[in-house]
């Protein structure tokens, strides 16, 4: 088996006497769609800020890419894309301007950055709008021209944070053709998301409760294993248990 | 009037639970006093002094003696004619000139009354002051000193000449000055940015859709702005008195009144700005431009706007600074009541009352 | 009765160049529960910001209990309660503070309708000295809500109460609401979640400024028979892929664990799409015939109105 692209190993994060995140251990394979679930104030945007190398974990180890989280955040920020839909696009520049501006962030020629330009526009089918601000386009446009974006230096790993959140059924399924499109090109993705039926389109799921990490398997498997006809019933059963419904 | 109290209570907890703010608020005034003070009375050490001493006698030669002894100076030419006068000051040497009548010890011991004149460079006026005020203790002390043995007092009477700037203009007056930015800073800032606030974070979305007067919440988010400025001004004149040494030689009630009303000015300059702008940046911004610099520049404070173009001088008439550095240098530095500061009072409240009227007629009673 | 009455609204922005409400007419029914179901963006904030008298619609008109959103907006703005969509009460004012702040803002006090937010306050009020800005996501909501109840509002209109919210909290919160519609107050309520639909006593289905139908959830579904089948198979990826080459189908999309796919044909639909995916080199294939989910009807609405 190939090496994690995500590993770890007891990761605990306290703020104060406040344990967010509770010893958590798991590994994510290169390529595979990682469903990371949650009830609001489970843990997960702690534990996700500490894979994305904004925040030092208490203890425990965690590796992002082969970079340990505790030394080399640096690194890891430079082998990841992220995308959230606080943090995504620059409201009054064009795509193209936009695309340019996250390329050359990370370091792309000027050639390579036109092509791939160039490609993303065509790929996302915004030919007539390329050259417009992104700020008048629907959200559900904009969310996939920041996945894009994210992914636009190949990097190895990308985290979403609910990135389909109120965008419309049909755009929401393009932009999950997107991150499978992505997937089969090799890149991992880990997705948050509180659409339920999202979660099944993930390879493997991973539900956090107080902290901690409930279960963790694939859809099939979790559904079997609690008896739930579809993830929701999964997550109810799971977070119902929950004894702190804050963060 | 409950929701009206309400309304205050919730503001000065926002002001309260805003650290940063109230730093701001109280700090900025306490910084700005000190540095401007120490900035201003730091050079005074060594400073040159030229003589013309026509008495040459003992008397006189004991003074100057003590003068350059002291460490605020040092003697540094003697002079023989008053033409002399003009050109060390030209040439920069001197900041202090001392001039000895004839006769001086003779006069002093047998009429117990003379007068020494002190001429000072007052195109740098706070310096000037500051030497000349020195060079009278000394004075001051000598005549003390004698007048210990005897039963008739004598006395030095000092005479004091300014060339170049003889009104004196701007010492001391840098705390008028500090006043006018302070207020005009704060109150037209904090206030615009307190309410643009709610813009942005959508609370006055939830304000609009409720019975409440709009204008309601909009005044109420002035008071605590008006009480917080207000104890700035307590604030300056503390350590103008008790820090910096300077007197308030007019009334303090109408200081404090005048100033009260020149918080309420730019508190509606503040409600004006609120009412054109939608986020907290753009409401600092046209603060910091719209008001600070022209305060700085019109206010008379940095620079004289007798020396002003004409078109210059015509726009100074127009900010609102200008009018009430006058007041209180009227009323602090000259010592001058009411009647003198009516013009000024009256063009105020006009301003204030035309703020008012625009910035309650542009407020928007819903979103767009 | 109408409690809301909304007729040919228009309302556009930047000089009449973008269009947020197109004609739009509705009526909710006292005592009702109605959703507003759309994406981002689909023009349900400025419809909810005309009924609250906060915009001013360019064509049409609207009232709300008799009153006229744009002569009577005082009457209006007393009987309603509003949640924007964006949490809008005080971060720095703990959870009572911004209680009472709210109740004198609308002339009441917390204990004088306490019992009006009971239900709901008790799940907070242990934390009542905490500031509103240091709660979780489903907190806040509760808080929000309470706000916007502590009048007694005969109306209540709550712009995407639900986003951005867990699952669990989301139910949570639909059940308050069945609570509230049982004590008889009027509930307009939007939201870009599909499966909430099912929860409102009729719907309105929103896209693009325009309503795209408006009905019960269960009219609305019967309206739109599709020729639907639900298929699954082993490797995920290449059934999509291979879904969406033949002339023969009409959409495919990702339903959970399987694709929603619309044949062009009515018959054999089954046998055909059983074969044409054997072709492919697909194991474990199912393929059977469903009806349609709000989500299949939304989809086959938008691409009817493209």
């Amino acid at each position: 088996m190939a090496q994690p692209v995500i590993h770890t190993h007891q990761l605990t994060r306290k703020f104060g006497d406040f344990v967010a995140v509770n010893a958590i251990s798991f590994d994510v394979q290169p390529g595979e769609i990682f469903g990371f679930l949650g009830a609001n104030g489970a843990g997960k945007t702690t534990a996700m800020r500490i894979l994305c190398g904004l925040l030092s974990p208490t203890s425990g180890e965690a590796t992002v890419a082969g970079f340990d989280v505790y030394r080399q955040n640096e690194e890891i920020k430079k082998h990841i894309g992220y995308m959230s839909q606080k943090f995504s696009l620059y409201e009054n520049l064009t795509v193209r301007e936009n695309i340019q501006f996250f390329g050359g962030i990370y370091g792309l020629s000027r050639q390579e950055l036109k092509e791939k330009t160039n490609n993303l526009i065509e790929r996302v089918g915004l030919h007539d709008e390329a050259d417009k601000l992104v700020g008048s386009l629907p959200l559900g446009w904009k969310q996939k021209i920041s996945f894009s974006v994210a992914i636009l230096h190949r990097p190895k790993i990308v985290f979403l944070d609910e990135p389909t959140g109120g965008v419309d059924p049909i755009t929401r399924r393009q932009f999950w053709d997107m991150i499978y499109d992505a997937a089969h090109e090799g890149i991992t993705l880990f997705v948050t998301t509180h659409y339920m039926d999202e979660a099944e389109y993930c390879d493997r799921v991973s539900i956090m409760v107080d902290g901690a990490i409930a279960a963790l398997d694939t859809p099939a498997g979790l559904k079997k294993q609690f008896n739930a006809t579809n993830m929701d019933e999964v997550f109810l059963q799971l977070a119902r248990g929950a004894k702190r419904s804050d963060g | 009037m409950k929701t009206f109290l309400a309304f205050i209570t919730k503001e000065f907890r926002h002001v309260l639970r805003d650290k940063r703010s109230l730093l701001i608020l109280l700090g900025l005034p306490i910084v700005m006093m000190i540095l401007f003070g120490f900035a201003l009375s730091s050079e005074v050490k060594n400073s040159n002094v030229a003589v013309l001493d026509y008495a040459q006698d003992d008397a006189s030669h004991l003074l100057i003696d003590r003068i350059n002894q002291s460490q605020y100076f040092s003697v540094q030419q003697y002079l023989h004619s008053e033409a002399e006068i003009e050109r060390v000051f030209r040439q920069g040497k001197v900041r202090l000139v001392v001039i000895f009548p004839q006769n001086f010890q003779e006069d002093l011991l047998h009429t117990n009354h003379v007068q020494v004149r002190l001429i000072g460079d007052a195109s740098d006026p706070n310096t000037s002051n500051i030497v000349v005020n020195y060079a009278s203790n000394i004075f001051r002390d000598y005549q003390n000193e004698l007048s210990d043995n005897k039963k008739l007092p004598y006395s030095i009477e000092t005479e004091t000449r300014m060339l170049y700037n003889p009104q004196l203009k701007s010492s001391y007056n840098f705390v008028p000055g500090v006043m006018t930015l302070i207020l005009m800073l704060l109150g037209a800032m904090m206030t615009s940015v307190s309410i643009v606030k709610e813009k942005e974070m959508g609370t006055m979305e939830i304000l609009l859709v409720s019975p409440m007067r709009p204008l309601l919440v909009v005044l109420s988010k002035a008071v605590p702005y008006m009480v917080l400025c207000f104890i700035d001004v307590i604030i300056i004149l503390l350590l103008a008195v008790f820090l910096l040494g300077m007197p308030i030689r007019g009334s303090l009630l109408l200081l404090l009144a005048e100033s009260l009303l020149f918080i309420i000015t730019t508190l509606s300059l503040g409600l004006l700005v609120s009412t054109i702008v939608d986020s907290q940046q753009t409401a600092m911004f046209l603060s910091l431009v719209g008001f600070l610099m022209p305060a700085l520049v019109f206010s008379g404070f940095m620079f004289p706007i007798e020396n002003m173009p004409l078109p210059l001088q015509i726009i100074s008439n127009i900010v609102p600074t200008k009018w009430y550095y006058s007041i209180v240098r009227a009323i602090m530095v000259k010592g001058l009541g009411f009647s003198y500061v009516i013009k000024q009072t009256l063009i105020l409240v006009g301003m204030t009352v035309f703020f008012l009227g625009v910035a309650i007629r542009k407020f928007k009673i819903r979103l767009a | 009765m109408a409690t809301v009455h909304v007729e040919n609204i228009k309302k556009t922005y930047e000089k009449g160049t973008v269009t947020a409400l197109e004609n739009v007419s509705f009526d909710v029914k006292s005592g009702e529960l109605f959703g507003l179901i759309g994406p981002d963006g689909a023009g349900k904030t400025s419809l909810f910001r005309v009924l609250t008298t906060l915009l001013l619609p360019d064509e049409g008109q609207a009232q709300v209990a008799g009153f006229d959103v744009v002569k009577d907006f005082w009457e209006i703005r007393r009987i309603v309660g509003y949640m924007p969509g964006k949490f809008s009460l005080y971060q720095d004012l703990s959870i009572e503070e911004n209680l009472n702040f709210f109740a004198t803002v609308f002339n009441t006090t917390l204990a004088k309708n306490y019992h009006l937010i009971e239900e709901i306050y008790v799940q907070i009020e242990p934390f009542k000295k905490r500031l509103a800005g240091k709660l979780s996501g489903g907190m806040k909501q509760k808080l929000a809500l309470c706000c916007a109840l502590i009048h007694e509002p005969k109306v209540l209109f709550l712009d995407e109460p639900t986003t951005g919210v867990d699952p669990v909290s989301r139910k949570e919160f639909w059940d308050m609401l069945d609570r509230l519609k049982s004590r008889g107050i009027t509930i307009v309520v939007s939201t870009p979640y599909m499966d909430e639909a099912s929860r409102c006593d009729r719907i309105a289905l929103i896209q693009k400024g325009k309503i795209l139908e408006l009905d019960t959830l269960d009219k609305i579904l019967g309206r739109y028979t599709q020729n639907l089948y639900a298929v699954d198979a082993d490797n995920r990826y290449q059934l999509m892929k291979d879904l969406r080459m033949p002339a023969e189908i009409e959409s495919s999309f990702a339903f959970g664990e399987e694709q929603h796919v619309t044949l062009r044909t009515q018959e054999n639909g089954e046998r055909y799409l059983t074969n044409y995916l054997t072709e492919r080199g697909h194991t474990s294939i199912t393929v059977r015939p469903i009806l349609p989910n709000i989500e299949d009807t939304f989809i086959k609405l938008m691409l009817e109105n493209q």
